[in-house]
């Protein structure tokens, strides 16, 4: 699985990241994790609230910083 | 359902836990705004028998209740305004953007400004997405103006230091700025003055609305989280406001400032807005000058002038847009909202006088 986390290195995209690392642990998944800072990019995903959390190409989150349980969620029903 | 109602399963429901909690807050930020004047003028003039019309004890006084009093009315207004917003989406407003006629989508969009949640760190993502998909560079400048100018911690200070005709006035005249600089760039056909590579970016990908599914707990500590965040970063620019302010209410002359920036000054709000530019703060940090300068007999328009030339354009936000526009737009973006701004000053210092 490839996660990107979207955003110039403001405090909520780390924020977002460390949620992210932490809902994929408890699921017990493998992923790969990668950072988007280049606007352009993160425009080209039609975010236009950082940060962002994308995964395999979708986006999941934008705007805000969820908690781990609804990232967990929201990977589950993605996967699903 | 069907169990018996005692107080403490009445307690555990979930609904209760959250509006009870959420009332008992509200009344204890009204309790303490409202008991807030009384407990220093009783603490420092009764308790340590201070006079407190005069000198440090003033500026003391001044300080404790003025922090206290804004602290109080942000936390109560940004909470409010953030789960308000929290209906409300940038893509959500992008959408309703699209394919709106200049005019029409200019005031469209100044309005959406002030209602959208947004801050300047996300200004970059947001013109690029706004512009890559059609809507026109005008209406997009008059959301970015918007925004910052009419936001929810200039009304919370605004309603609270000068009241509602003050607060009505502001919220107009930054809406007309907003809308009538948009209008102007738009006229002014300056796509060329835009970094390519926006025009070229191709949005991919659906766009998923960011505040779908959430709950009212979600939306509840959302307010919390934006009320700690905001005020984590705009303390330092508050305490250093309200200390100039308290300094001015204690210490300047009755009429020095009156003298050289009075309503009989032409050059007043020219020269507010040019002082108001450069300086980097935000609502929180100038309005306790704004208001001690106000008891001082400065004229509300330059004030205004001043306040809003300080939040509309910043240096930072200038240098965030240089990666999408070209210098020359800046300086017109700079431009036309420096002179809207100054505009307003002398019309509001016409009519109040």
């Amino acid at each position: 699985m490839n996660i990107k986390i979207l955003g110039s290195g403001c405090a909520n995209c780390h924020n977002l990241e460390r949620v992210a690392r932490e809902a994929v642990a408890e699921l017990g998944l493998e992923a790969t994790f990668e950072k988007v800072t280049d606007y352009a990019d993160i425009a080209g995903y039609g975010i236009m609230r950082t940060p962002g959390l994308v995964v395999d190409e979708a986006v999941l989150v934008s705007g805000r910083v969820p908690t781990a349980n609804q990232v967990k969620e929201l990977i589950t029903a993605h996967l699903g | 359902m069907g169990a018996v109602l005692t107080p403490s399963a009445v307690l555990q429901r979930p609904g209760v836990r959250r509006w009870g909690g959420l009332a008992l807050a509200a009344v204890a930020v009204v309790g303490l705004y409202a008991a807030n004047e009384f407990f220093w003028t009783w603490l420092y003039r009764d308790v340590f028998g201070l006079d407190i019309a005069t000198g440090w004890a003033s500026m003391l006084h001044f300080f404790s209740y003025d922090t206290v009093k804004i602290a109080l009315l942000l936390i109560g207004i940004i909470f409010l305004v953030t789960v308000l917003r929290s209906f409300m989406t940038v893509e959500r407003t992008r959408a309703l953007l699209g394919g709106k006629r200049e005019g029409v989508g200019n005031v469209m969009a100044a309005g959406l400004g002030v209602v959208t949640p947004f801050c300047s760190c996300s200004a970059v993502p947001a013109f690029i997405g706004f512009v890559a998909s059609g809507v026109p560079l005008g209406v997009t400048m008059s959301f970015l103006i918007a925004s910052p100018l009419v936001n929810e911690v200039a009304i919370a200070l605004l309603l609270g230091l000068f009241g509602v005709g003050p607060t009505m006035m502001y919220v107009g005249a930054g809406l007309v700025i907003a809308i009538v600089a948009g209008l102007v760039i738009g006229r002014l056909k300056l796509e060329r003055w835009v970094e390519p590579f926006v025009f070229e970016t191709k949005l991919r990908g659906q766009v998923i609305t960011s505040t779908v599914g959430l709950t009212w707990d979600d939306r509840i500590q959302m307010g919390i989280d934006e009320v700690i965040s905001i005020l984590r970063g705009i303390w330092p620019y508050l305490l250093v406001g309200i200390g100039l302010g308290a300094a001015i209410h204690g210490w300047a002359p009755e009429d020095f400032f009156a003298t050289y920036a009075g309503s009989d000054n032409p050059f007043a709000v020219l020269i507010a807005v040019l002082v108001g530019v450069p300086l980097y703060s935000n609502a929180a940090g100038v309005l306790p000058i704004v208001d001690a300068l106000y008891a001082k007999g400065l004229p509300m328009g330059t004030l205004l002038a001043f306040m809003m030339a300080t939040v509309a354009l910043s240096l930072p936000e200038m240098i965030l847009l240089r990666r999408v526009l070209k210098p020359k737009l800046i300086a017109v973006f700079a431009g036309v909202t420096a002179a809207g701004i100054i505009c307003v000053g002398y019309l509001f210092n016409a009519i109040l006088v």
